[in-house]
């Protein structure tokens, strides 16, 4: 049974990684997973100096799922290749390292910190809705999601995903401007833009007023996008938007992902990952399935 | 070792208007457990996928049982409240640092519990071998846990509108009753924290206090429980502590809320 998926010329030994911002790099989860059982570990961004991130509340819980306004804090490139990097790579496991900036000079200079360390592959994140400079405001016009993927690909030595915003009106637009601008894969979806109004206090539930919606209630909307955008592009996809269980995982697959990534699920059950890991080797098994290529856009 | 497992209710009794108790058959996590640690308990509604971060009021290792003293606050904690004996709710535990015992061993230790901060107070009290002044501030003359802290050390009790001990707060109490001690450990809303903060630097005590915010993962991951704090932290570098992993408990000046 192949259970192997190729990104960009990445080989993972399973589709399964983790989303970034729900996973630290990894160490946390160690205590209930083993990591070497993930196809790849997607890393927090990480940005050239430091973030402090929002102040709190910054999460709160709606319905199904839950709203994150983190604010992408993270220690900055210099503390995580000494450290974080050194942890992953104990593990037989690919790492995606996550990178965010307010400016495009910003994601440069971690894409070109990084060239140089043992990573396979770099997600750009130009779609966190909770940040006021960069994040989202790179991922709303196909012209900025074109200038900024052709920018940071002369500074990667390794593969480029970009990671796509739902907060747009026409997904298959953005995909294509990434891939006109050299991107090597694709990852969709960032968390959607929503909003909760605590009526007792009078105010809004997380202190920055808005949060980017993640968990099993916006399944739906990822499917529908990754589907709608392994239609548009030739690039390999990284399928996410509240994928909890092997069911979903294999959804994502169907709808033409290459591989999947589990955010929110690993909150409230952090043996997720490895659990759908095993799941998508059951459902093979149970139908006779040799090769996981099988099932990667078999849904059309 | 963290875990995350079913339990099965033992007990759930109301103790007073809102508060509840419940006993919990854990064994693996109550040889594990230390005073001021907390759990994440589940719904089993799927519409609520965070845990609830409630501290543990009882230890009893020798049972393998675990105590939760909490507040119906939301829907989350009226589900929990619903549980009855023989039920099962998913648990993720123990997380967190406790306080710390060794630190007051054979000093005047002040054990200051505030609202649903009063509920840790029992098990470090139980485990505390030091003299014990415990100040219980509670709303109004729905008292809880009271028998416990008794049987623990001395108790004195505020509430908010007079109708049981000291009118006021428990640092009023701790003045009008003139209390002396070495070493502070606190838990209960922040207004009552800062307060403490500030009486613990006036007169030079020791002070840990329990922190509390809203968080998902419990376990470091997430960065939403963060706090100020004085030094740059060791995991993220920017003076952010993660309340649910460096903390609950921190000692006072480490930390701005």
């Amino acid at each position: 049974m192949n259970t192997k998926v190729n990104i960009a010329g990445v080989e993972f030994k399973n589709p399964v990684t983790t989303a970034s911002g729900t996973f630290a790099s990894g160490e946390e989860y160690s205590e209930f997973v083993d990591l070497n059982r993930l196809g790849a570990v997607t890393t927090k961004g990480v940005a050239n100096v430091p973030w402090t991130g929002n102040p709190t509340p910054r999460i709160a819980e709606v319905h199904g799922g839950m709203l994150n306004a983190i604010g992408l804090q993270n220690p900055g490139m210099e503390v995580f290749c000494k450290r974080d990097i050194p942890f992953l790579r104990r593990y037989d496991t690919k790492i995606i390292v996550n990178v965010c900036g307010k400016t495009t000079e910003d994601y440069c200079k971690v894409v070109e910190r990084l060239s140089g360390e043992d990573v396979d592959l770099l997600e750009i994140n130009i779609s966190c809705p909770n940040v006021k400079e960069g994040g989202i405001a790179f991922g709303q016009q196909p012209k900025a999601v074109e200038a900024i993927t052709r920018e940071v690909k002369k500074y990667a030595k390794q593969p480029v995903i970009m990671k796509l915003s739902p907060n747009v009106t026409d997904i298959g637009a953005m995909a294509k401007a990434a891939e006109a601008g050299g991107a090597d894969a694709l990852s969709l979806i960032n968390t959607l833009t929503g909003m909760k109004i605590d009526v007792d206090r009078r105010t809004f539930a997380v202190a920055n007023r808005t949060g980017g919606l993640s968990g099993p209630a916006v399944k739906p909307v990822a499917l529908r996008m990754v589907y709608q955008v392994a239609q548009a592009v030739g690039l390999p996809i990284i399928g996410m938007g509240g994928i909890a269980t092997t069911e979903d995982a294999l959804e994502f697959l169907l709808a033409g992902a290459t591989a999947v990534a589990v955010g929110t699920a690993n909150f409230y059950n952090p043996y997720a990952t490895v659990e759908i890991v095993e799941g998508i080797e059951a459902y093979m098994k149970k139908n006779k399935i040799d090769d996981i290529q099988e099932l990667i856009g078999a849904v059309r | 070792m963290k875990r995350k497992e079913w339990c099965t209710v033992i007990s759930q009794d109301e103790l007073t208007s809102g508060i509840y108790s419940m006993w919990l058959e854990a064994k693996d996590m109550a040889s594990e457990a230390q005073a001021g640690q907390f759990l994440s308990v589940y719904c089993n509604d799927g519409a609520r996928l965070l845990p609830r971060p409630i501290s543990l009021c009882e230890i009893d290792k020798e049972k393998g049982l675990l105590r939760i003293v909490y507040r119906v606050a939301g829907k989350g904690t009226y589900e929990l409240s619903e549980l009855q004996a023989g039920d099962r709710v998913s648990v993720l535990g123990p997380l967190g640092n406790g306080f710390p015992l060794t630190k007051a061993e054979g000093r005047t230790v002040f054990l200051i519990g505030g609202g649903i901060g009063i509920p840790p107070m029992v098990e470090t009290a139980k485990q505390l071998n030091a003299e014990k002044k415990i100040i219980a501030g509670y709303r109004d003359r729905n008292l809880f846990l009271t028998e416990e802290l008794e049987n623990a050390g001395e108790i004195y009790i505020s509430t908010e509108d007079g109708s049981k001990g000291t009118k006021g707060t428990v640092l009023d109490a701790v003045r009008l009753e003139g209390l002396k001690g070495d070493i502070i450990f606190a838990c209960g809303p922040t207004p009552m924290l800062r307060a403490i903060k500030a009486y613990a630097a006036e007169h030079e005590m020791e002070c840990y206090l329990s922190l509390e915010e809203r968080m998902a993962c419990g376990i470091g991951a997430c960065l939403a429980c963060v706090c100020q704090s004085r030094d740059v932290d060791s995991h993220a570098h920017i003076h952010n502590k993660r309340i649910c992993k460096d903390g609950p408990v921190f000692e006072a000046s480490e930390v701005e809320f």
